[in-house]
């Protein structure tokens, strides 16, 4: 135990300055002068001049040499100072946690959404076999297939312009949260329902399975003594890789529902060239991917105590 | 018993109270939708959302026509020499930190304004100073006429004293406005609250909230599901679907906004104004304003619109017909087609990069029109959808060929200090002519700085706009409308068209 969270922790330190001095040389990489670009972002469209520009350039110091502002951030990095932004000149530490906040909450809401849906039914399918197994995965297949945008809006279609039921876009309350959750929980269960399909298949085909039912418990003690624990380890590893791709990879939802997260901060940040927000961002969701890995990691020893050993 | 029951009512008491203090709810709240972020509490960056919230006020107003008129200051007075203006500043009227406005507070502000990015920096001021407590003068090294306009702009809006950090920046956005600041979470969400002690005209609805919708789809969404109740900057090809809904009021308003392309007249294949003229009849005007932007009569030939009557010519709009006529001009340079429908001369292609950006929908949809139309007499266009910043720095380092802007004339009250940036230096500015040499023009517009009759700057101006339209260093489109909804909740909507406020505190909601 106390080797993986050393492991994790090396992990951590090795990936906030991969992806910082990475985002920093990829943001340095772009063509065009960044000042209009964070000008723009500051100023707003009618107001962006040279004049703005140059104010900016003088205002950030962004003539200086890129190994000398690369310097910088490191050394601020190493007090834990994340720097300001360059367009709101805000504490980058708040528009992060402020972004990333927002996005734990949707992908946490989508994810456990997910679960009621995908566990039931993956389990269902392999319960019950064809012919409800192939409509289930031939129903899972056509919804993987369909954007998930797609699915975002035909539910704003239905659930907030028809029925009225919910907010179209917005943040603030329950009722804000409930069509941009589903809408990534229903893409994301037509994924993982098959995973848990796949591995309740597997456990109760298996040998162990089988006679823990010669021996002769009944179908629901089996399924608790012996079913449970086996089934539960891939599950909880996929939907632990799901939740990191998914903080990581609503930019759509998040644009489609006006919803603040840090996909869809990261994608403003980067068009208006922000840097320190750029290198936050990306660093605390680095720091997520590795601290909710070691989670994952850390639950399925708990599941599954053999890992230990191992 | 009795202590008890006291105790009882005393918490009953603060627990309904508590529930009369009202917090923003659907009910009490009037939702805006719009395409713009936030970021900063800072007028010189965001004020125009704060000026529009009706947050933020300034020494100067604009009305409707576009003339000044009072309202921090309640009077003011230029001297013969239009180089000191005096302004008599409003009394009893309070900071939403509750002190109150005086000449000191004016003169901070104003001060820090002077620091920052903005036209201020531009006016050749000498000194602002308090003179007791309710005067303000600004003595100039030159006579400034636009000095009035360019003190309405957003980004010179009085705040409270306290407001700012010893820096200059904003730690508070303290200033006199009908409503104040309740909520500030940029970059999306903004709410204000009415301020009773206003000294004008006290808002009716409590609570407003202002919720940026990136996608114009989602703002049309928010307006059909009602969750907004006006939502600006829609998308001209939703307008049938929104028309058709018994909840909803549409309003398109001109504004002093006009689409027009940005030329590189060193361009080697724009450098003669005929193939520019050429470029500029070969746009179907009609069928843009009628059919991409569905606001028929939008079609202009002229950067300013008419309600700008000194900057506008009599002259009529040429229709659709350009198409054979820029043909001819283009053979006459020597452009002739090749197998492929492409202008060629000397083994040349007749290429343009058209650039745009997408914070305003239809300009990517114009642009494309534009292209298509371009691509009928046999010029390759390409089209990049970019960022705003684009247009300055390409203008800047020389690589912009053309660009399709929606540019702000009425940026500033008076168009004057537009067509300054944009046209007053040799060679041009950032959103305006690009590499275009007019003598004539820089010469009339810095005397137009220093006019202050009437008559005379009328005369000047439409010299300015006559070159201007002759030798095509831009080459307008179509003026600007802008679309909004409103829900029929709402009643008292007026658009401004300067687009400085929202005119929330004239809004009801009908019970």
């Amino acid at each position: 135990m106390k080797a993986l969270l050393l492991k994790r922790l090396l992990q951590l330190i090795t990936v906030v300055w991969g992806v910082g001095t990475l985002t920093f040389v990829l943001m340095r990489s772009l063509p065009g002068d960044m000042a209009y670009r964070i000008a723009a972002s500051r100023y707003g469209q009618d107001n962006v001049n040279s004049e703005a520009a140059a104010l900016v350039r003088e205002e950030l110091g962004l003539n200086q040499h890129p190994l000398e502002a690369y310097w910088h951030w490191l050394t601020d990095l190493l007090q834990f100072n994340l720097g300001n932004s360059m367009v709101s000149g805000l504490p980058v530490i708040e528009s992060v946690q402020h972004m990333l906040g927002h996005s734990m909450l949707l992908a946490f809401a989508g994810l456990m959404v997910s679960i009621l849906i995908a566990i039931p039914l993956g389990l269902l399918s392999a319960w019950r076999g064809n012919p409800l197994d192939s409509v289930l995965m031939g129903l899972s297949s056509a919804i993987r297939a369909i954007p998930v945008f797609v699915i975002g809006v035909l539910f704003v279609l239905l659930f907030a312009l028809h029925w009225g039921w919910f907010p179209v876009a917005g943040y603030g309350s329950f009722a804000h949260l409930v069509l941009p959750s589903v809408t990534l929980a229903l893409s994301l269960a037509a994924v993982s329902n098959r995973v848990v399909r796949d591995a309740a298949k597997q456990t109760f085909r298996a040998a162990f399975y089988q006679f823990s039912k010669v021996k002769g418990l009944s179908a629901w003690q089996t399924f608790h003594r012996h079913g449970v624990r086996n089934i539960a380890v891939p599950v909880v590893a996929f939907f632990g890789i799901q939740l990191v791709s998914m903080i990581e990879g609503i930019v759509m939802i998040e644009s489609l529902f006006s919803w603040p997260g840090i996909g869809h901060g990261l994608a403003h940040a980067i068009f208006a060239r922000d840097i320190p927000v750029i290198q936050g961002a990306a660093l605390a969701m680095g720091v997520v991917f590795v601290v909710l890995n070691t989670l994952v990691d850390l639950l399925c020893l708990w599941i599954d105590p053999r890992g230990v050993e191992q | 018993m009795t202590r008890l029951f006291i105790v009882l009512i005393s918490v009953l008491g603060v627990v309904f109270s508590g529930q009369g203090l009202a917090k923003p709810t659907p009910d009490n709240t009037l939702s805006i939708s719009a395409a713009f972020e936030f970021t900063s509490l800072d007028p010189s960056k965001n004020g125009y959302i704060f000026s529009r919230m009706q947050i933020i006020e300034t020494l100067l107003d604009v009305d409707e026509n576009g003339e000044l008129i009072p309202a921090l200051a309640s009077h003011w007075s230029i001297s013969n020499d239009a180089k000191t203006w005096t302004f008599d500043i409003r009394q009893d009227v309070h900071f939403h930190d509750g002190s109150l406005l005086d000449a000191v507070a004016v003169v901070n502000s104003l001060y820090i304004a002077l620091q920052k990015h903005g036209a201020l920096r531009k006016a050749p001021i000498e000194q602002i100073e308090a003179l007791g407590k309710h005067k303000v003068v600004i003595r100039l090294s030159s006579p400034y006429v636009v000095l009035g306009a360019v003190l309405a702009n957003y980004a010179n809006a009085i705040l409270s004293p306290s407001a700012y950090a010893k820096d200059g920046g904003v730690l508070a956005l303290s200033s006199t406005g009908p409503y104040q600041l309740y909520q500030f979470s940029p970059p999306h969400k903004l709410v204000v609250e009415k301020f009773d002690d206003y000294w004008g005209k006290k808002a009716s609805i409590p609570y407003a909230s202002y919720l940026t919708g990136h996608r114009a789809e989602s703002r049309v969404l928010q307006a059909r599901s009602g969750q907004a109740d006006i939502v600006f900057g829609l998308d001209p090809a939703t307008l049938p679907i929104l028309k058709r809904l018994p909840n909803l009021t549409l309003h398109s308003n001109a504004i002093p906004r006009t689409i027009v392309i940005k030329l590189n007249s060193e361009y080697p294949f724009l450098k003669d104004i005929r193939a520019r003229q050429a470029l500029s009849d070969a746009i179907n005007r009609v069928g843009i304003a009628r059919g991409v932007l569905r606001t028929p009569g939008a079609e202009t030939e002229q950067i300013m619109p008419a309600s700008m009557s000194n900057w506008h010519l009599d002259v009529p709009n040429k229709g659709s017909d350009g198409k054979a006529k820029a043909e001819a001009l283009l053979a006459e340079l020597g452009w002739q087609k090749n197998a492929n429908g492409y202008l060629e001369k000397q083994g040349d292609i007749f290429t343009i990069r058209l650039i745009t950006y997408a914070d305003r929908p239809e300009l990517t949809t114009v642009a494309t029109a534009i292209q298509a139309q371009w691509e009928a007499i046999g010029v390759k266009t390409k089209v990049d959808v970019t960022n705003s910043s684009a247009i300055p720095m390409g203008h800047q380092d020389g690589s912009l060929q053309a660009a399709l802007i929606a540019r702000n004339y009425g940026f500033m009250a008076d168009p004057l200090a537009v067509l300054l940036a944009d046209y007053g230096k040799h060679g041009g500015g950032d959103w305006g002519a690009m590499n275009w040499h007019n003598d004539a023009v820089s010469t009339l517009l810095s005397e137009l700085e220093q006019t202050t009759d009437a008559q005379t700057y009328r005369q000047k101006a439409q010299q300015v706009a006559q070159l201007i339209y002759n030798e095509r260093p831009v080459i307008p489109v179509t003026s600007y409308v802008q679309q909004t909804s409103v829900s029929k909740r709402v009643k008292g909507f007026r658009f401004d068209p300067f687009e400085r406020h929202f005119l929330l505190n004239e809004m009801e909601f009908i019970r």
